[in-house]
């Protein structure tokens, strides 16, 4: 098995994988943020759930290793890949073969991975480490971080707002290859099922696009929460 | 020299059965003392190759190509003919015999034909197990259609690419004993001599294509599977690296070379458009099952089309001439090569012709399109459409394709007994390289069975009739002086080439040999042009010698050199030819002397002074060669003048 | 039927270990109606009437289908028509006046024999692992005595188009062989005939492959687009899944 992860159909396979269980992450994560669009109360409640629940806060290394061996195993791969051509062509014409999206994974990933940076140190970073964000209590007395107020005022800055729709446009992108490529390493695909996956593909790329997008455009133009 | 092809005794149908239950064999721990050389890997050479790796000899294989898998039988596109009688419309290996032979304008031997419809059944068995994907019905079973020369269906494809499927079948079996250590593949070298010893072949020189290095190589037996000669004509339907070179200098040692004036002219190439082509393009003859060959039956329609005011669909019916079916009512577009090609040649030659040079024929779809609609016609030959149009630009399901007759397989080659035995004892020769099988004329479907029944099903025994007392011969090392002069010759046989040191390439003189060739030994023969032609050969192969430029180093890779060692073969080849067609007083298969034809200009045979085998000993440079006369008997079948109408 | 020039930018590379550098040659009259192949024949002749040394590079049918021809012209494998092989892509597809760049199939697994010719014996290497049904000559059943499924023939078929060019490694941009490699594995994994080694196939061609230094498959397709037998990346699919089947079966 050993040889197997180290083939390249196996690297592959881990890419696949890490990938899918990325996308299931991309879908809790959206479910939450879609619910800042229905206020405070309901945003501040599923963060709270998600950041105490044990059984989610458990499966937190098991996301940050599937982030990182995606991108190291993207990293690894790219350099075989490099190595399979030592000299470069003069002149090369793709636009009619390929996509630009499917030739320029590593570039949107790591566009996705800058963004994640500086997500963290946002977020993630002010919730859980240094414990600056604000706090809220709760109609029923549990005291919480108000997170809506920490991301909807984010979100009202035009700069980071523009900077979190680019990322979702980003991440679509890397999506309308990456989610039919995932099922096509895995072998399931076919003459049939190729055309349909690459659409449900388009379809989950869209979704994740607008989903993401639709937060921060909601607080840029609606603003609000007044400061 | 008293020719003797070692053909078994006893009733015809019994004669292979009998060979292999009385032939000598080598025990298995001795086959591992033998090694055997085989030179091409096309579908006899890698058959063979295979073959023998399985049955434990060590074998080295050669070809000239980057791959084994290039060798030109890849090319072959309609099928390979088969004795099984699946569609059950009444086949039966004596039928496909016969077929051959009349086929073959009773110019071939009756034992080595029965042989070869015997195992044809074997082949394709063979072939499926390996994988290869015939075409196969819907029921699951494996599909046949009909070809040129036969009223039965019996020829098995792979769409239009049967070759390519048969050859990347042996090829894999090729590359599973290249895995298990025995066999032992040489690319990129040519076969630069054959090495005798005490009068048997030894082994070959060869040169290394990247290297140029001169290299020898010890076997207790050679095989030459290296093909057909056609590209003597310079435009042929071979491949551009095709040669006669190693059948050649084989020839130059002793062998004896057979019947080189039966050469076959496909009728359904793409026509020649330019002096800067390279080379012709066949269109599978399996066309003619469903397109139908027409030419105007008005010559002012002709000029019309030739000078491009009229098309060639806007030709009504009446007055559309379909020549092969008025001819050959019984056979129709469906008789055999050699005639359909005259009958080609005798309407453009009466200015019937079309195309901008007037040298072509149209096959039209039109009726079958009509018939079976677009689709069918397009799963039945959709690669040879698309190549069509790729290559001429104009689409074959809308108008009629043009037509017309190029040189395609060559089937005369060196004299080989039952046993694939050249005249050099240890020197064997298989598939289109020998002469065996398709007398003055070949059957479509008929030499992808030749080359695979002579590899895997005919060598791997008669070989080891010839090893079984060579057991005790020990490996002869390469600094022999046998070797070691081979070497030297062929050393001092480039250097010659290159410090000829001229102005003109390689192809300049090959161009002009073409146009000899074809002018005076293609379609049409006639003892004055024959002989007129053998001095232009003579001449031209002495301006070769004189003002052939080189470019490069004689060492590293260099394809002037390797063009001009096969050239300065051809020129010899070429002047053999019209040595045979002369000698060869009547008109058979594809040997048509004008002198003799009858009244309604069919081939007229001279059965009485002619049923024989032509095979001819070299005599030295610009010596004429002398002939050595095989009689043919046929006891088991009636000789009749053929006939298709 | 027209007459066009063109100049053409060539690699030259006299051995594997020369560096190399691209010549430029200006040709005149060149009819449309040639195949690329038989412009470079026409160059040639200039070259060496001029005293130079012709363009090395491989050729042989010229008619599509013993795959030795590889060019990469104008940034594309086998240039700019589809479907096609060099050899059959014709002069129609340039404009007069125009710049055609040559180059080699560039690869780690292809190095550069002279000029546009490369050594392609890898591919054969991968072969010689599994891409054949292991039976010795004779013994074998009739031919008709296991039915298969005519679609599955037909797929297998189009998988064994493969003519072994290599145009998929030249313009991949991972320079991955796995079309090449999934195009035999699928030919034989869909008839019962290959079916009894498949899993031992698979495992063994990868392994060639990956030791042979080819890349890895991202799956851009640029592949089939480029295959001048139109091979299908559903047979890449096929592979992986045959690869993942056999390594959990072992």
């Amino acid at each position: 098995m050993s040889g197997f992860l180290s083939s390249s159909i196996g690297k592959k396979l881990i890419m696949s994988i890490s990938g899918l269980f990325l996308i299931l992450f991309l879908v809790v994560h959206l479910t939450v943020n879609l619910l800042l669009l229905l206020g405070s109360e309901a945003y501040n409640t599923a963060a709270h759930f998600m950041g105490t629940n044990p059984l989610i806060t458990s499966i937190q290394p098991i996301l940050a290793l599937g982030f990182l061996v995606h991108i190291v195993y993207a990293f690894i791969l790219t350099a075989v890949n490099a190595k399979a051509r030592p000299v470069k062509y003069e002149q090369v014409s793709q636009s009619h073969s390929s996509s630009l999206v499917s030739r320029q994974m590593l570039p949107l990933g790591l566009a996705l991975l800058l963004f994640l940076v500086l997500h963290m140190i946002h977020f993630f970073v002010k919730l859980k480490v240094t414990g600056e964000a604000p706090m809220i209590v709760m109609e029923d007395g549990v005291e919480m971080h108000n997170t809506y107020l920490l991301v909807g005022s984010l979100f009202q800055m035009p700069l980071y707002a523009i900077m979190y729709i680019f990322a979702a446009i980003f991440l679509a992108m890397h999506l309308s290859h990456g989610f039919w490529s995932a099922f096509q390493t895995i072998g399931w695909s076919n003459e049939v099922w190729r055309g349909r996956l690459t659409w449900v593909g388009y379809a989950v790329a869209g979704l994740f696009g607008f989903g993401y997008a639709i937060v921060p455009l909601y607080f840029l133009i609606f603003q609000p929460i007044t400061l | 020299m008293v020719l003797d092809a070692k053909i078994p005794k006893g009733p015809l149908a019994e004669k292979w059965s009998k060979y292999k239950a009385s032939q000598n064999l080598v025990n298995p721990a001795n086959k591992r003392k033998l090694d055997i050389i085989v030179v091409g890997t096309g579908l006899a050479g890698a058959s063979a190759a295979a073959s023998f790796g399985e049955l434990g000899f060590n074998v080295k294989a050669f070809c000239y190509q980057d791959s084994p898998r290039r060798a030109h039988s890849i090319a072959a596109q309609g099928g390979i003919n088969a004795a099984k009688n699946y569609p059950n419309d009444g086949d039966t290996v004596y039928r496909l015999f016969y077929d051959t032979i009349k086929g073959g304008d009773y110019r071939s031997r009756e034992a080595n034909v029965y042989r070869l419809a015997e195992v044809s059944n074997s082949i394709i068995d063979q072939c499926v197990a390996q994988g290869v994907p015939f075409a196969r019905e819907y029921g699951g079973l494996l599909d046949n259609r009909s070809f040129g020369g036969a009223l039965v269906s019996r020829t098995f494809y792979a769409r239009g690419q049967t070759g390519q499927q048969l050859l990347l079948g042996a090829y894999g079996a090729l590359n599973r004993q290249i895995k298990a250590g025995k066999v032992k593949m040489y690319t990129r070298s040519e076969m630069m001599d054959v090495v005798l010893v005490d009068g048997r072949a030894r082994g070959i020189v060869t040169r290394n294509m990247v290297t140029g290095a001169v290299e020898s190589h010890f076997g207790h037996a050679v095989v030459l599977a290296t093909g057909g000669y056609g590209n003597v004509f310079f435009l042929s339907t071979n491949a551009m690296g095709s040669n006669v070179s190693a059948a050649w200098k084989a020839y130059k040692r002793g062998a004896l070379f057979a019947n080189p004036c039966y050469v076959q002219i496909h009728p359904t190439c793409i026509p020649v458009h330019g002096e800067f082509q390279s080379k012709l393009t066949l269109m599978s003859e399996s066309l003619r099952n469903d397109g139908r060959i027409w030419v105007p039956k008005k010559k002012e329609d002709a000029a019309a089309i030739r000078e491009g005011r009229l098309k060639g669909s806007e030709i009504k019916e009446d007055d559309r001439d379909y020549y092969l079916e008025r001819r050959y009512p019984a056979f129709g577009n469906l008789v055999p090569r050699d005639v359909a090609s005259r009958a080609a040649k005798e309407r453009c030659d009466a200015g019937f012709g079309v195309g901008k040079t007037g040298l072509a024929v149209f096959l039209d779809f039109k009726d079958s399109i009509n018939r079976l609609g677009e689709d069918a016609i397009r799963a039945r030959y959709g690669n040879l459409f698309q190549m069509y149009e790729k290559i001429t630009d104009h689409n074959p399901y809308k108008t009629p394709m043009m037509i017309y007759p190029a040189i395609h397989y060559t089937m005369g080659g060196i004299w080989v007994d039952y046993e694939l035995q050249t005249t050099i004892k240890g020197l064997f020769a298989a598939g289109e390289a020998n002469f065996s099988d398709h007398g003055a004329n070949r059957l479509g479907a008929s030499a992808l069975m030749q080359g695979l029944a002579d590899g895997y099903f005919v060598l791997p025994y008669t070989i080891q009739n010839y090893l079984a007392d060579q057991i005790n011969v020990p490996r002869i090392p390469t600094d022999h002086p046998a070797f070691k002069q081979a070497e030297e010759d062929v050393k001092a046989f480039i250097n010659r080439l290159k410090s000829v040191n001229g102005k003109q390439s390689v192809d300049h003189f090959h161009k002009i040999l073409g146009h000899y060739v074809w002018d005076f030994i293609g379609m049409a023969r006639d003892k004055q042009g024959l002989e007129s032609v053998i001095g232009k050969i003579r001449a031209l192969k002495a301006e070769f010698w004189k003002d052939v430029r080189i470019p490069g180093e004689v060492k590293g890779l260099n394809t002037e050199l390797e063009k001009a060692n096969r050239v300065a073969d051809f020129f010899e080849l070429a002047e053999l030819m019209a040595h045979d067609a002369l000698e060869r007083e009547e008109s058979c298969g594809g040997h048509f002397r004008t002198e003799f034809q009858t009244p309604e200009g069919e081939a007229k045979r001279d059965d009485a002074n002619f049923m024989y085998v032509a095979a001819w000993e070299y005599k030295g440079d610009n010596q004429t060669p002398q002939v050595h006369k095989e009689p043919l008997n046929y006891e088991y079948i009636e000789v009749k003048a053929r006939n298709y109408k | 039927m027209a007459n066009i020039n063109v100049k053409l930018k060539i690699w030259r590379q006299k051995n594997e270990k020369d560096a190399g550098k691209f010549d430029v040659y200006d040709l005149k009259g060149v009819s449309t109606d040639s195949s690329f192949l038989e412009m470079m024949d026409v160059l040639n002749e200039q070259i060496i009437q001029g005293g130079g040394e012709p363009v090395a590079f491989d050729h042989d049918c010229r008619e599509g289908i013993c795959g030795a021809c590889s060019m990469f012209i104008n940034g594309r494998a086998h240039g700019p028509d589809t479907a096609v092989t060099t050899c059959q892509l014709h002069m129609r597809s340039f404009s007069d006046g125009e710049t055609i760049t040559v180059e080699p199939w560039r690869s780690s697994g292809f190095p550069v024999i002279k000029d546009l010719m490369v050594d392609r014996a890898a591919f054969d290497q991968i072969l010689q692992e599994g891409g054949f049904v292991s039976i010795n000559t004779g013994g074998v059943p009739d031919a008709n005595a296991i039915p298969i499924p005519k679609d599955d023939a037909d797929a297998s078929f189009d998988a064994a188009t493969c003519i072994g060019c290599g145009a998929c490694v030249a313009t991949c941009k991972n320079g991955s062989a796995m079309l090449f490699v999934s195009a035999k594995v699928s030919q034989l994994a869909l008839l019962p005939q290959g079916r009894v080694e498949a899993s031992r196939r698979a495992k063994a061609m990868v392994a060639k492959m990956d030791e042979l230094g080819f890349g890895s498959c991202t799956n851009t397709g640029a592949c089939e687009v480029e295959c001048p037998k139109e091979i299908s990346i559903a047979n890449i699919a096929r592979l992986n899944r045959e690869f993942l089947g056999a390594n959990i079966k072992s």
